[in-house]
């Protein structure tokens, strides 16, 4: 008991006060390794944002080229918001059933995301094949480079998204829900969801402030 | 012994289970996240809003969306494990505004200084 007392005499602040304040001693691992991983995605929002200031600067320089408002279309632009929306959540559920230990319940929602993530690129890559198709691919107006650059990074983030989809699918299928496999998961659906947050961007200021 | 043996028990990569959101969590950050972006494209759609006003209240629809985002699904809360990344979320947000404003306000600046170009 006199150990438990020395023990508890540094600490006398309440657990739930000292934690993330550097003091309660080290976070847990999968803390940590989110911290860690939300960094890069900070970076990565970094590097979008100045592709996203490159299109703001560039999006009325179409050099007598098509306009956003001729080229976009809203309807499938809702259906591909709908699709990585959908897939965010199904996302989140396969996340919470991992943590949960539902490793079948699991990879019934990662097969929901990789299906809507495609869902998403198939309608992204007929917009872009279509307008390539009409003599608005990026090498025709500064607008159109802005577009595809920004429009496209994101779509080759959701393509990478979901490649490592499938290879984490096959480590719960191989390995189980172990610590280590868990905390991949988690730094994937942070992934995920943040590149949602990029698409609530990518479709205001590109779809529906350039078709109006 | 009191609570405080949680604190004590914990060492350097041990897990610590506890979940950290529900399905109920998940699903109103869906409902909320779908009528924005619902309300986002009849606000840029329809004359609901004064017509120069439609950009203002679609980067306001925008922030609200992203804000849901991050509450319901990246689960950024008040709690102290979110503290670290909250102070690096408001860092990002800085670098971000800074790049995308910046931008903006010297090339329009650079381009109303411009000599006016004349037809050839």
């Amino acid at each position: 008991m006199a150990i438990a007392t020395i023990d508890r005499a540094p600490t006398a602040i309440p657990t739930e006060l000292a934690r993330g304040r550097g003091g309660g001693g080290p976070a847990p691992k999968r803390i940590v390794v989110a911290y860690g991983f939300w960094i890069f995605i900070l970076s990565d929002m970094v590097m979008f944002s100045a592709l996203f200031a490159a299109f703001a600067v560039l999006r009325g320089n179409t050099a007598g080229g098509p306009t956003g408002a001729e080229l976009f279309n809203l309807r499938n632009v809702f259906i591909e918001t709908m699709c990585l929306l959908l897939s965010s959540y199904t996302c989140g559920l396969g996340a919470l059933s991992a943590e949960l230990r539902y490793p079948g319940r699991f990879l019934i929602f990662a097969a929901f995301t990789f299906v809507l993530g495609t869902a998403f690129l198939v309608i992204e890559a007929t917009e872009f094949a279509g307008m390539v198709a009409k003599g608005a691919g990026p090498s025709r107006s500064a607008f159109l480079s802005a577009f595809f650059t920004l429009v496209g990074t994101h779509g080759v983030h959701v393509a990478g998204g979901l490649i490592a989809l499938i290879y984490l699918s096959a480590q719960v299928i191989a390995k189980g829900l172990q610590a280590a496999v868990l905390r991949r998961l988690l730094c994937w659906s942070l992934f995920w969801h943040a590149l949602d947050i990029v698409w609530v961007g990518v479709f205001t200021l590109v779809y529906l402030m350039g078709a109006s | 012994m009191d609570g405080s043996d949680r604190l004590l028990d914990r060492t350097p990569g041990v897990e610590e289970h506890e979940a950290t959101a529900s399905y109920l969590s998940y699903t109103a950050g869906l409902v909320l996240a779908i009528l924005a972006t619902i309300a986002s494209f009849v606000v840029s759609q329809t004359n609901l809003l004064w017509a120069p006003g439609i950009p203002v209240g679609l980067v306001v629809l925008a922030i609200a969306q992203i804000g849901i985002h991050l509450v319901f699904f990246l689960h950024l809360g008040s709690g102290p494990d979110s503290t670290n990344n909250i102070l690096a979320l408001a860092f990002g947000v800085l670098i971000v505004f800074l790049v995308i404003t910046g931008s903006v306000w010297i090339i329009t600046n650079l381009n109303s200084n411009m000599m006016p170009m004349t037809a050839q």
